[in-house]
């Protein structure tokens, strides 16, 4: 008897699978619907709809990128405190000083890549005409993930508190103070007032809102951290979820009727 | 020529040269070896061009020859180089890309423009200023981004092509070729492992290669210049070019977003699904590629690369000078009205009869302004409805049409405003109502 037999015919390896090896047609079924995560899938597919040629991967590729971007990102709450005193040396420490040097460059460039997949696979999803029905609404699932992928990717940017970072967010979170009748500099805003006093004025517009204050600040930093490890990922979760339930629901990968 | 390039840059370029003679020499070999028929010809041409390629790498690799990109070719550039001649440009290729589609996705002529970009590129960037800004950390993903859309443009453009003759002789679509099914175990999920493990090794490649950009701590004392938001909204800082932010970053983005989710329930054409075609569906495929691929890439773009200090305009080899002063004479359509055409100034013009309110004076100043986007929002969607879009109208119904048309109009909005921005009238502003933040 090989190792290999030995340690699969044990009582720990069949414990965790409960059935041989997936060589023959009946084990590659059965391993599909035993395992939660391989669950994911249906058992059988279109061969077209897996085509590489077909899909790119790029949903795959957006979701591998979500999870990278996870654990590298809570591994990264290890050595990062969203207050003005430490932020900026956290970063400084963990690119002088942590062990695994490239911890940041894997979340930041995994982030940027991830908004690059998720527009590629919308531009599959469309030239494909894969929006059509009876999948429109997994589409309009899409787009709300779209947007809160780019949501996560703009609180991201701020945690470093540097130059960079303060401007970008600034620069992007100005938009909000111009919100039509929500901003204080929006257009209709001027109208909305009781009795000769605004009701919306810097301190209680839109931006503010946002930021936790009339500029970026620390109330900011800490705003952004909450949504940026917590609120948005476990929406996104959610919404993959739904997402990748809805793809099988609505017959799996599309394909020539 | 001896150039003032250092050693270690020589060295990237001579490694980038040598994968380039690399990808030539693959693709030499399949045309000589492999391709059905065989095509001596074609090897040999693309032996040449890895060959042109290898040369650069010896140049620059063993050399360190220094070649600088010729300066005629730069003065050259920089001089046409401008927003408008940019943006017209990128118009005109991507019509030409939709309507030679045929020949333009031919693999040789794809190969073709790619081997040339990658010249051009590495030609670039021994240019200083133009390294400068292609080079910084966070711009990297722009290239990235050029590359892959261009990639799965061409990718999704040639098998819709190919499925459109098929269908005209009246063949079956790729797609459905492969009918069949197939077991996930191990069709999909080795496909997926072997994505992953590229995926994982290109990041950690990059983040080898590349640190992650850290500047100074953050200081609301000292705002750098240009303050530009992350890459991927410099579409929408761009638009602020021609727009106040409450239209560039709030309603326009708002736009795009339900516009998005609204469209295929806009979309009535039941053909093309699940498969790629352009013939099948033009109006949507025209209008989705001109949304994504100018009016969002080419513009991130153009924000990233060719916009400085101030949010000036400058060519790709251009220096970034922060004390670059553009004259700025925008004028609005009120400004036109009541100054070019009556010859009063705007400022003192009052509504007839009744100077009291501001409120109504404003809006009397700005009537010609808002008669021109009334109509254009409430007349302009009738009047193509039993014209242009008849057909349309007749098939969509009321809502979807309304839903569509707003949209369209929305869209076409930026580019309007560009044209405006950029003929002799120089116009910034259709209403412009400062007073009330109210500016179009
Ligand atoms: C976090 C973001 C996202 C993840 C992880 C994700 C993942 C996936 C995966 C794995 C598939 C299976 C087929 C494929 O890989 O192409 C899929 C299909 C699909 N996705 Fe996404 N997606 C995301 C965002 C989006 C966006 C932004 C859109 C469009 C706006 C979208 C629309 C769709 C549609 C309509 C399908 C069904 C396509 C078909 O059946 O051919 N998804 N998605």
């Amino acid at each position: 008897m090989s190792v290999g037999d030995y340690i699969r015919n044990s009582q720990v390896w069949k414990s965790i699978f409960r059935h041989p090896a997936p060589r023959d047609r009946r084990n590659r079924v059965v391993v599909m619907l035993t395992n939660v995560f391989l669950h994911l899938h249906p058992v059988s597919v279109r061969k077209s709809g897996i085509a590489l040629s077909y899909t790119w991967c790029m949903g795959g590729l957006t979701f591998f990128m979500f999870l990278e971007l996870t654990i590298t990102g809570v591994l990264l709450m290890f050595y990062y405190r969203p207050t003005l005193e430490h932020a900026y040396n956290d970063i400084l420490m963990l690119r002088d000083v942590a062990t695994l040097g490239i911890l940041r460059e894997l979340h930041r460039w995994g982030a940027h890549a991830m908004v690059i997949t998720i527009w590629l696979h919308m531009y599959r999803v469309f030239l494909t005409g894969s929006y059509k029905p009876p999948r429109e609404f997994n589409w309009g699932v899409g787009v709300l993930l779209l947007v809160l992928t780019l949501l996560l990717s703009f609180t991201g940017y701020l945690l470093p508190w540097d130059q960079l970072a303060i401007w970008a967010i600034t620069v992007g979170s100005n938009m909000a103070r111009a919100t039509p009748f929500l901003g204080h500099e929006g257009p209709g805003a001027t109208f909305l007032q009781v009795g000769g006093v605004p009701l919306i004025h810097s301190g209680s517009d839109a931006r503010f809102l946002l930021l936790g204050g009339r500029f970026v600040s620390g109330d900011t930093l800490l705003r952004f951290y909450v949504l940026h490890c917590v609120a948005i990922p476990l929406a996104v979760g959610v919404l993959i979820a739904v997402h990748f339930w809805r793809v099988r629901k609505d017959g799996g990968i599309s394909g020539p009727m | 020529m001896s150039g003032t390039l250092d050693h270690s840059l020589q060295n990237g370029l001579g490694v980038y040269y040598l994968l380039v003679a690399l990808m030539n020499v693959g693709f030499a070999l399949y045309y000589q070896r492999y391709a059905e028929p065989r095509k001596p010809a074609s090897a040999t041409l693309w032996w040449a061009v890895a060959g042109f390629f290898a040369l650069h790498a010896v140049a620059y690799g063993i050399f360190h020859a220094g070649w600088i990109m010729p300066k005629i070719i730069r003065t050259t550039v920089d001089r046409f180089a401008d927003p408008i001649s940019y943006t017209v440009l990128s118009v005109v290729g991507f019509a030409a890309l939709l309507y030679w589609r045929k020949p333009l996705t031919r693999p040789q002529v794809a190969w073709g423009i790619l081997m040339f970009s990658l010249l051009l590129g590495g030609w670039s960037f021994t240019d200083d200023n133009f390294r400068q800004i292609v080079a910084k950390e966070d711009n990297v993903p722009i290239t990235m981004l050029i590359y892959s859309v261009g990639f799965f443009t061409w990718l999704g453009l040639y098998r819709a092509v190919q499925n459109d003759e098929r269908m005209e002789r009246g063949e079956p679509v790729l797609e459905k070729l492969e009918d069949e099914k197939v077991l996930v175990w191990p069709d999909l999920v080795y496909t997926e492992l072997i994505c992953m493990v590229i995926a994982t090794v290109v990041l950690v490649v990059w983040s080898i290669l590349l640190k992650a950009p850290l500047e100074q701590p953050a200081t609301n004392a000292k705002a750098p210049n240009p303050s530009k938001a992350p890459w991927y909204f410099l579409g929408l800082q761009e638009m602020l070019v021609y727009f106040d932010p409450w239209m560039a970053g709030v309603v326009l983005p708002t736009l795009i977003i339900v516009g998005l989710i609204a469209m295929p329930y806009i979309d009535f054409n039941r053909e093309g699904n699940g498969y790629y075609t352009f013939a099948q569906r033009k109006f949507a495929m025209v209008t989705f590629l001109f949304g994504f691929l100018v009016l969002w890439v080419v513009l991130i773009v153009l924000g990233t690369f060719l916009r400085g200090p101030n949010w000036n305009f400058f060519a790709p080899f251009e220096y970034w000078d922060p004390h670059k002063v553009l004259p700025l004479n925008n004028v609005n359509v009120s400004d036109i009205f009541w100054l070019q055409w009556l010859g009063t100034s705007p400022a003192t013009v009052t509504f007839p009869g009744y100077s009291g309110s501001q409120l109504l004076n404003v809006i009397w100043r700005e009537l010609p302004g808002l008669i021109l986007v009334v109509g254009y929002l409430f007349v302009l969607p009738p009047l193509l409805a039993v014209t242009v879009f008849r057909k349309f109208f007749i098939k969509m119904g009321f809502i979807r049409y309304f839903v569509m048309i707003n949209l369209l109009l929305f869209m076409a909005s930026l580019p309007i405003k560009m044209v405006l921005r950029w003929s002799p009238l120089n116009l910034k502003y259709i209403v412009a109502m400062p007073e009330y933040f109210f500016n179009i």
